[in-house]
């Protein structure tokens, strides 16, 4: 079976803090990490390998640092990696992101199962993941919290709801979204770490892939930024130290108006 | 790289520097220099230069007959038959939109048995109503959902597109968009329309943070966006509201699906859906225990609220997943959110800081969780939390 893994490098928001004065980020110094939700497609990329056979590629298209990512996941048990990187692709929104994504993995050929984290933590769309599937005109089904077997050509799997979960069976090649609570990711062992060291890393560049111009980064990208801004600091708020009877009853006076 | 500053016109105002949410831009010789390592091509900076000395080429492609769409439409998500509430919020942002556009408001909705329901929609704001009744469209499924809704849009060519970012929303219409080729924003949670162009102005956090980014879908239809639950006030119900009923009927090829489902569980620990509720209490590592949680229940069961959980105590196995705020959980926004016991680490005030009114129960009175609450009580939550419940309970005579 080919697994393609999906992944996307974020900032470590654990690292953001927040300018006292001017109420934004600090980017400085801030850490790149793999996407947290795409821990869990990696790890589940690598589980179905390991249970069924075959092979787990993950891709990447961000900046070239992203090169980082991509090791990290070859040192949990990824056997290939690619990287999409070029400077064509700045400023692509989900849409343009998915076409880009979906033509890579058309030339990665033959795949029976692609996974990506349900979202990504800096943009939280959850849109990507969909786009790509439909680009590709394949099944997908988001929020996977388990997947229950694969065989016949087929994948069962447990979807997330609102109110609990949904048994789903797809054809394959299919493209599933996970959730945290599909596995836990494992620490890479020592070997992983050194296979990662050495891998070769496919890089593609626009160039290389079969794509239509029209369709990339800021072309391709019906949506734009029109304008960005700081949302007014929330005011300071009323914090009330000493004798809980007291402070209890301070709060309740305040809040039971606004409960009614 | 399709930005440039054109000198000339830059007068080293430095209000680029400051909008550029990725530290692109820096002052070189009291002129604006891009670092094109760092910069995404967001275009914030192009909108707050009031020298036009940054070109941006976007040079994008046009829905053809761009002038001939017209309207509103929500999709009206329904599950067993019981039309979802984001949907009448939807609505009712919808209805202010309509009257800034001077267009009216339609939905669509796909089901089984459900076309008594199309009533309840034009009670809460709807002008008209697409119905496609059919046995196919019973429970959500990816493919004939879209191409269903693909087809009607095709049809009827509505400018605007909302849908609640539901699990089933936020499958559904990044397929749509994608098959549509239009723009898509996630996770709104401001609409409104620019005065001028009449564009849909879709504004969310941005960047990861606590940045707002404005949203335009400029040359192509329709605009699309989602929005959570409980962002928008619910449309009231009005029995006499008029509207239209028109039934749709779909080819059976549109309809064949690649997933099937087998089965549908429904695990109720809380009555509650967090995403949902009005008023959320939640337990962070404070709580020191699975079994102290039970006094939080007492809490929100007074309140008729939900009961939530900080990462920390879900990783403990004190709560399930279902019910974790925060980056990693479920992001929300009730109208009131009172968190006990959390410390309020950035991943977690990520997913609760746009509720109305928070309030923080915690010992530390430097813990973070206190910077965002609008009301804290700096005391032990064991004492403070049952002294709560007590005095809601004879406030509220419940």
């Amino acid at each position: 079976m080919n697994i393609i893994v999906c992944i996307k490098q974020v900032p470590d928001t654990t690292q953001v803090r927040i300018d006292p004065v001017t109420n934004t980020l600090i980017r400085e110094g801030v850490q790149s990490i793999i996407n947290p939700f795409d821990m869990y497609a990696i790890e589940e990329g690598v589980r179905l390998k390991e249970k069924y056979g075959g092979k787990t590629t993950v891709i990447s298209m961000g900046p070239p640092q992203a090169d980082a990512a991509l090791r990290e996941a070859i040192s949990m048990g990824c056997d290939e990696a690619c990287l999409v990187s070029d400077r064509a692709f700045a400023g692509s929104d989900t849409l343009a992101t998915g076409y880009t994504l979906a033509m890579a993995i058309r030339k990665l050929k033959d795949y029976d199962i692609i996974l990506c984290g349900k979202q990504a933590s800096d943009g939280d769309t959850a849109q990507v993941g969909p786009g790509i599937a439909t680009q590709l005109d394949i099944p997908q089904v988001t929020y996977v919290k388990k997947i229950e077997d694969v065989k016949d050509n087929h994948a069962t799997v447990e979807r997330m709801t609102e109110e609990g979960f949904e048994i789903v069976r797809t054809s394959l090649p299919c493209l599933l979204t996970v959730v945290k609570e599909i596995n836990e990711p494992r620490i890479p062992s020592l070997k992983g770490r050194m296979k990662a060291k050495k891998a070769e890393i496919l890089s593609w560049k626009a160039i290389d892939l079969d794509l239509e111009e029209e369709k990339l980064g800021l072309k391709g990208s019906p949506t734009w930024v029109s304008k960005i801004f700081t949302p007014p600091p929330r005011p300071k708020g009323h914090i009330l130290e000493g004798d809980p009877e007291e402070t209890t009853t301070k709060i309740i006076e305040a809040l039971k108006d606004r409960l009614i | 790289m399709g930005i440039q500053i054109i000198k000339e016109q830059c007068t080293g105002c430095s209000l680029c520097v400051k909008v550029c949410p990725f530290c692109a831009l820096t002052m070189t010789n009291k002129k604006a220099v891009i670092d094109y390592d760092k910069c995404t091509l967001c275009g914030a900076c192009v909108d707050s230069c009031k020298f036009n000395a940054i070109d941006l080429k976007r040079d994008s492609s046009k829905t053809p007959n761009i002038e001939e769409y017209k309207g509103i439409w929500v999709f009206a998500e329904q599950k067993k038959g019981v039309i979802q509430s984001v949907v009448y919020e939807l609505l009712g942002k919808a209805r202010d939109l309509s009257e800034k556009l001077g267009s009216d408001v339609s939905c669509v909705l796909l089901g089984h048995n459900i076309k008594d329901k199309a009533q309840e929609l034009i009670s809460r704001g709807a002008d008209n109503v697409y119905i496609v009744d059919t046995v196919e469209l019973e429970h959500y499924l990816d493919e004939p959902y879209t191409k269903t809704i693909v087809n009607l849009v095709r049809k009827y060519r509505p400018e605007i597109f909302l849908c609640g970012a539901t699990f089933i929303g936020r499958s559904l219409i990044s397929r749509v968009a994608v098959k549509l080729h239009t723009g898509l924003t996630a996770d709104c949670t401001g609409l409104d329309i620019d005065e001028k162009e009449k564009f849909l102005m879709q504004t969310r956090p941005a960047f990861g943070g606590n940045i707002m980014a404005t949203i335009l879908s400029k040359n192509h239809r329709p605009q699309m966006a989602t929005v959570r639950h409980k962002v928008f006030k619910e449309a009231a119900v009005d029995k006499t509201r008029k509207g239209k009923i028109i039934e749709e009927a779909i080819p059976k090829t549109f309809l064949t699906s690649r997933t099937k489902l087998l089965d549908i569980v429904e695990e109720i620990t809380s009555t509650i859906n967090i995403a949902e509720a009005d008023i959320i209490v939640s337990g962070g590592r404070g709580l020191k225990g699975p079994e102290n949680f039970a006094m939080l229940e007492e809490l929100a069961q007074v309140l008729g609220g939900a009961v939530g959980s900080s990462r920390a105590a879900v990783d403990a196995g004190w709560m399930p997943y279902s019910h974790q705020v925060g980056q990693t959980g479920k992001t929300v926004c009730p109208k009131l959110y009172i968190a006990c016991g959390i410390s309020g680490q950035i991943q977690h005030l990520v997913g609760m800081q746009s509720s109305n009114i928070i309030l923080a129960i915690n010992q530390d009175p430097h813990a973070p969780i206190f910077t965002v609450a609008n009301y804290g009580i700096v005391g032990d939550v064991f004492q403070v939390v049952p002294l709560l419940t007590k005095k809601f309970k004879a406030t509220l005579n419940r």
